[in-house]
C-alpha cells in the first residue's frame, strides 16, 4: 500500500510541464485570433483610409460617374455598375451551364470513370491563375469573338446593353472570361450537393413512376437547392472581387455606358489600374471604392454561409 | 398491356430525351473551351521555352529587342511564396490546432470559424490594398516602400484561411480514441497534440497546405502594388526590401505591352506557372486517392 502511494506521488506532473501546456494552449489561442484581428484590421484600415473621401462625397460617390483626378472630382458609379453587371450576367450564363454539367456528371449517362475524369478536370481548372486566363482572353478570345460582337450589335443594337459599336476590349469579354472562371466553382459545388441527396429519395421517385428528369426537377434539384445556392453565392463573391483577368480584358474606361459592348470598369480593375500611381484625395477615393467592394463581397459571403447553415442539416 | 413497354412517343420520354441532350450540350459547352484553353496555354507557352529563359533578366520593352529571360521573376515568385508560407503556415496550423483540439464549440471558436470563411471570401485585391495602407505607404519596414516582403505578407493573408481550414478539418478526422489513449497513459495535452494527433493528420494537412501555396503562387492582384515589379537579378538578402518581380506580375505587365517579344515572354511564364500549379494539384490528388485506398483496407 505504502509503495503504491509513493509511486503515484512520483507520477505527479512537473510544474514545468504544466506551464508548457498552458503556454501551448494560449499560443494557439492567440494564433487563432489572428484571423479575427486581420479581418477587423482590413475593415478598419480600409474604412479609415476612405474617411476623407467619404466625408466629402457621402453616398453621392455611389451614384455619380465623374472620375477626374485633374479636377479632383470622384464618383464610382461606372465601376460599381461594371462590377454588378459583369458579375450578374456572368452568373446568369454560368448557372445553367454549371448545374447542367453537374447533373451530367452525377447521373449515369456515361460510365463512371469518364464522369470522374470530367469532374476532376473541371476542378483542376479552378487552379489556373486568373492572370493566365487574362492573357488567353487578350490573345485568343478577343479575336475569336470579334465578328460575333459586330453581329450582336447589328441585330440587337436597339437593346441598351448592346448599343455601342464594339471596338476591341469590352465588358462582354470580361463577362465571358468570368464564366470560364466561375464554371469550375459552380459545377463542383453543385456536383457535391447533388451527390449528397440520399439515394432513397431518387428510388422513391422512380418507384412511383416518375421519369428520370421528372425526378431530377421535382426531387433531386429541390433537395440540393440550398447547396447549389450557396455555391452560386460564393461564385458571385468571387466574380465581384475577381481582378486580373477582368482588368486585362475589360478595356478600363471610366466613360459610363449602359452597353456591355463598350470598354468598362469594375471596382477591382479600377484599383488594380490606378492604385499604384494615385496620390492625394484620389487614394482616399480608391479606398472608398475598395470599401464598397468589400462590403458587397462580405454581404454575399455572409449570406452564403447563413444559407448553408440554415439548410444543410435537412437530411 | 402496352403500358408495360417503353414507348418512344410518350411526351414524358420525349421530354426526358430533350433534357438529357440539353445536359450533354451544357457539359460540352462547359468543357470544350476549358480543354482548348489548357492545351493552348501549354502548346503556345511550351514553344517559347529556351534555356536562356531561366538565366537571363527580362529586357525593358522596346522595338525589335530580344526579350531576355525571366530569371528574376522566377526567383521572386519562389521568395515571395516562401515568405508567405513562413508567415501563414505557423499561424494557420496553430489556429487550426486551437479550433480542433481546444475549443469546445463555444462562441469564440464559432466566431473564428466564421471569420475564416469570411476571410477566404475577401477579394484578393483587398489584401493588397490593406498591406499597401499598412506597410507600403507607411514605410514601416526599414523605410522601404514596395518590397518582396510586403508582397509575401499580402499573399500570406490569402493563404491563412486555407491553412487553418485544412488543419482544423484534418485534425477533426483523427479518431478520438487516439487522444483518449494518449491522455490515458499520462501524456499532457501538448504532447498528445504534437506527438499523436498532428502526425496522424499530417498528410491531409500537408496536402491542403501545398494546394494553398500553389494557389498563392499564381495570385497577382495582391502583388501589383505591394511587391511591384523588377527587371533585375535578385542578388542578396537586402533585395527582399526592394521591388521584386514575380511570374504573375510579369505575365500581367508583359501581356499588356504592344511588343511581340514581351508577349512571348508572358506566354513562357504562364507555361511555367500553369505547369507547376497543375502538377502540384494532380500529384496531391493522386496522393490523396492513394491514401484513401490504403485506409480502407
Amino acid at each position: 500500500m505504502e509503495e503504491k502511494l509513493t509511486l503515484f506521488k512520483n507520477r505527479k506532473r512537473f510544474g514545468i510541464e504544466k506551464n508548457i501546456d498552458i503556454i501551448f494552449k494560449n499560443t494557439t489561442l492567440v494564433l487563432s485570433s489572428f484571423v479575427a484581428i486581420i479581418l477587423l484590421g482590413i475593415i478598419l484600415v480600409v474604412f479609415f483610409q476612405s474617411f476623407e473621401s467619404f466625408s466629402r462625397y457621402g453616398l453621392k460617390f455611389l451614384v455619380t460617374s465623374e472620375w477626374n483626378p485633374v479636377k479632383d472630382e470622384y464618383g464610382a458609379f461606372t465601376a460599381i455598375y461594371g462590377t454588378l453587371i459583369t458579375s450578374f450576367l456572368s452568373l446568369l450564363i454560368t448557372i445553367p451551364l454549371g448545374v447542367g454539367t453537374a447533373i451530367f456528371i452525377t447521373e449515369d449517362f456515361v460510365p463512371e470513370f469518364v464522369r470522374e475524369i470530367i469532374g476532376s478536370f473541371v476542378e483542376l481548372l479552378a487552379a489556373i491563375p486568373s492572370v493566365v486566363l487574362g492573357l488567353w482572353a487578350i490573345f485568343v478570345m478577343e479575336p475569336f469573338f470579334r465578328t460575333f460582337f459586330v453581329f450582336l450589335h447589328n441585330f440587337f443594337g436597339w437593346i441598351p446593353l448592346f448599343s455601342t459599336e464594339p471596338t476591341g476590349r469590352n465588358s462582354l469579354l470580361a463577362i465571358l472570361i468570368l464564366v470560364v472562371m466561375l464554371l469550375p466553382i459552380v459545377t463542383s459545388i453543385a456536383r457535391d450537393s447533388l451527390n449528397q441527396v440520399p439515394k432513397k429519395l431518387r428510388n422513391a421517385a422512380y418507384g412511383i413512376g416518375a421519369s428520370r428528369w421528372k425526378t431530377i426537377f421535382s426531387v433531386i434539384l429541390p433537395a440540393a437547392l440550398s447547396g447549389i445556392m450557396a455555391g452560386v453565392l460564393l461564385a458571385l463573391g468571387r466574380a465581384m472581387g475577381e481582378t486580373m483577368a477582368v482588368t486585362m480584358i475589360i478595356g478600363n474606361s471610366n466613360a459610363f455606358s449602359w452597353s456591355i459592348l463598350s470598354p468598362g470598369y469594375t471596382i477591382s480593375s479600377m484599383l488594380a489600374n490606378q492604385f499604384g500611381e494615385a496620390d492625394g484625395s484620389q487614394v482616399s477615393s480608391l479606398f472608398y471604392a475598395a470599401f464598397v467592394l468589400m462590403v458587397l463581397s462580405l454581404v454575399v459571403n455572409i449570406f452564403a454561409q447563413w444559407l448553408v447553415k440554415k439548410f444543410s442539416l435537412k437530411y | 398491356m402496352n403500358s408495360l413497354f417503353y414507348q418512344k412517343r410518350l411526351s414524358r420520354n420525349i421530354g426526358d430525351k430533350f433534357f438529357t441532350s440539353l445536359s450533354v450540350i451544357c457539359a460540352l459547352i462547359a468543357i470544350l473551351p476549358l480543354i482548348f484553353l489548357v492545351t493552348y496555354i501549354l502548346f503556345k507557352g511550351g514553344s517559347q521555352i529556351t534555356p536562356e529563359l531561366f538565366t537571363l533578366e527580362p529586357n525593358p520593352p522596346g522595338d525589335d529587342l530580344d526579350a531576355g529571360g525571366i530569371n528574376p521573376a522566377l526567383i521572386g515568385t519562389l521568395i515571395i511564396t516562401t515568405i508567405a508560407s513562413i508567415i501563414a503556415i505557423p499561424v494557420g496550423v496553430g489556429g487550426g490546432i486551437y479550433l480542433a483540439e481546444y475549443s469546445k464549440g463555444g462562441p469564440f471558436s464559432r466566431f473564428i470559424r466564421f471569420g475564416v470563411n469570411v476571410l477566404a471570401g475577401v477579394p484578393s485585391i483587398i489584401a493588397g490594398v490593406f498591406i499597401y495602407a499598412l506597410i507600403v505607404s507607411t514605410k514601416i519596414l526599414f523605410g522601404s516602400m514596395y518590397s518582396g516582403f510586403a508582397g509575401g505578407m499580402a499573399l500570406s493573408i490569402l493563404m491563412l484561411p486555407t491553412v487553418i481550414k485544412t488543419t482544423d478539418e484534418g485534425l477533426k478526422l483523427v479518431p478520438n480514441e487516439l487522444r483518449y489513449a494518449s491522455l490515458g497513459v499520462g501524456a499532457s495535452m501538448y504532447t498528445t497534440i504534437l506527438k499523436v494527433t498532428l502526425p496522424c493528420a499530417f498528410r491531409s494537412i500537408a496536402t491542403g497546405v501545398v494546394l494553398g501555396i500553389a494557389r498563392a503562387a499564381g495570385e497577382t492582384a495582391p502583388l501589383i502594388f505591394t511587391a511591384l515589379f523588377s527587371y533585375y537579378y535578385i542578388t542578396g538578402f537586402g533585395d527582399l526590401f526592394y521591388e521584386m518581380g514575380s511570374l504573375a506580375v510579369l505575365i500581367y505587365n508583359f501581356a499588356l505591352e504592344p511588343y511581340d517579344a514581351q508577349n512571348k515572354l508572358a506566354w513562357a511564364a504562364s507555361f511555367i506557372l500553369v505547369l507547376s500549379i497543375l502538377s502540384v494539384n494532380i500529384f496531391s490528388r493522386i496522393l490523396a486517392a492513394f491514401t484513401e485506398k490504403t485506409k480502407r483496407v
